[in-house]
């Protein structure tokens, strides 16, 4: 029962607490590329996902074999080889969306927030936990990329998903699809994260603060 | 000449790495807060670029043709170990120039414009001198966008008044996102032709 606990935490960690995007700031150049409709957050989001389980799950079975002084290049291997799987998979799948994500899936190999768990957690951790933090990263990876993507596309063509949400009369900013559009409403949700934790943190120091008069 | 200069010039301001493709982020608003810096970074980058294209180029003719599907890691594992091998190069040849250039090759291997830059040139099937081309202009044009980015920076940071919430990457990202918007106007560039 402890242990199912444990892995939870790691889980959550990943979802929100640590979020890969809105706290760490990693992945972004797959995070701001992609991310013009909602659709293709999903996908890319969904492809990360399977990149960093795979790679989890390898890098910790052979964390035991793989020799220190060469480790990260051991780690951009199995992760490319993943990577070369996604692109064929989806390339073969769904060949609408591989060409809507184009030169984007193999620069998933690129995307630092997974070199950076293999190095910081599955080469260190036994193969349950790295498997429970692979799924948080990498739902917390999803989940910043369909919001992104979602914001993306409700502001700039007033579709969600591809449904229509305002009518007609909806006069789009054309701007939120295009690349400035990723810039921005990315530091606007950083803002709001930022927000949020300082208001934590004042919440906190009031509490602390009524405890001492107490 | 019209050939090459327009893939120069296309990818130098109307498709820039950093600010269309937003490739190589990383750097861009990790190490682009000194001028200098940033100066020299965008050199480096510019000639880690220009040996991507020829190593790319080089395996695109020679052996990829017989196995695409190792396209991917044959390009990682080439150009890192090329870089590598050309730092070496340098620190014996010029100490000065690896004063300038030689702590940032490294970073710059493992850098998604880099393998971005192999990947988009081998899709659109350019030859040896537009790859080449191609590279300088991907290179120069994350060069100016750094440099640019890094003046401007070091311009707020003179102001005192800035909020406490606001400071760090919201900040660096809206900027980015103005640049962005400054450098689509070159996009009317070539449209009558």
């Amino acid at each position: 029962m402890a242990k199912e606990q444990h892995a939870y935490e790691e889980f959550m960690k990943g979802l929100w607490r640590e979020n890969p995007v809105f706290v760490q700031v990693l992945g972004l150049c797959p995070l701001l590329a992609v991310t013009n409709s909602a659709i293709n957050g999903l996908a890319m989001g969904l492809a990360s996902f399977f990149v960093l389980l795979g790679s989890s799950i390898l890098v910790s079975l052979l964390k035991n074999y793989i020799p220190k002084q060469v480790r990260i290049s051991c780690f951009i291997i199995i992760i490319a080889t993943f990577v070369t799987v996604v692109d064929y998979s989806l390339a073969a799948a769904m060949p609408v969306i591989h060409k809507e994500l184009g030169a984007f899936i193999p620069l998933i190999v690129c995307n630092c927030l997974i070199l950076g768990r293999m190095e910081a957690f599955a080469s260190r951790n036994t193969l349950r936990m790295s498997i429970a933090d692979a799924f948080g990263m990498g739902a917390g990876f999803l989940f910043a990329l369909v919001a992104l993507g979602g914001a993306r596309e409700i502001l700039g063509v007033g579709e969600f998903f591809g449904l229509s949400l305002f009518g007609p009369n909806f006069e789009p900013w054309v701007i939120m699809i295009l690349p400035p559009g990723g810039f921005i409403t990315l530091g606007v949700m950083l803002l709001y994260f930022n927000w949020v934790e300082e208001r934590k943190n004042q919440i906190d120091k009031q509490l602390a603060a009524e405890d001492g008069v107490n | 000449m019209g050939d090459l200069g327009w893939i120069f010039i296309s990818t130098l301001l109307i498709n820039n790495f950093v600010l269309a493709y937003f490739l190589g982020l990383c750097p861009f608003l990790g190490v682009s807060n000194k001028l200098e810096v940033s100066f020299r970074l965008g050199l480096a980058t510019i000639f880690v670029m220009v040996v991507t294209a020829l190593c790319a180029w080089i395996l695109n003719t020679y052996v990829l043709i017989y196995a695409p599907y190792l396209r991917l890691i044959s390009f990682i594992v080439v150009i890192a170990s090329v870089v590598q091998l050309i730092e070496m190069a340098i620190k014996k040849l010029s100490p000065t120039l690896f004063r300038a250039l030689g702590i940032f090759l490294p970073l710059i291997t493992t850098n998604c414009a880099i393998l971005g830059l192999a990947i988009f040139a081998t899709n659109k099937g350019y030859g040896l001198w537009e790859g080449l081309v191609y590279a300088l202009g991907a290179g120069m044009g994350f060069t100016l966008a750094i440099v640019l980015m890094a003046g401007m920076r070091q311009e707020v940071e003179k102001a005192n008044e800035m909020p406490k919430l606001i400071k760090g990457f919201a900040f660096n990202l809206i900027i980015s996102g103005i640049l962005s918007m400054a450098f689509m106007g070159f996009a009317g560039l070539f449209s009558s032709s």
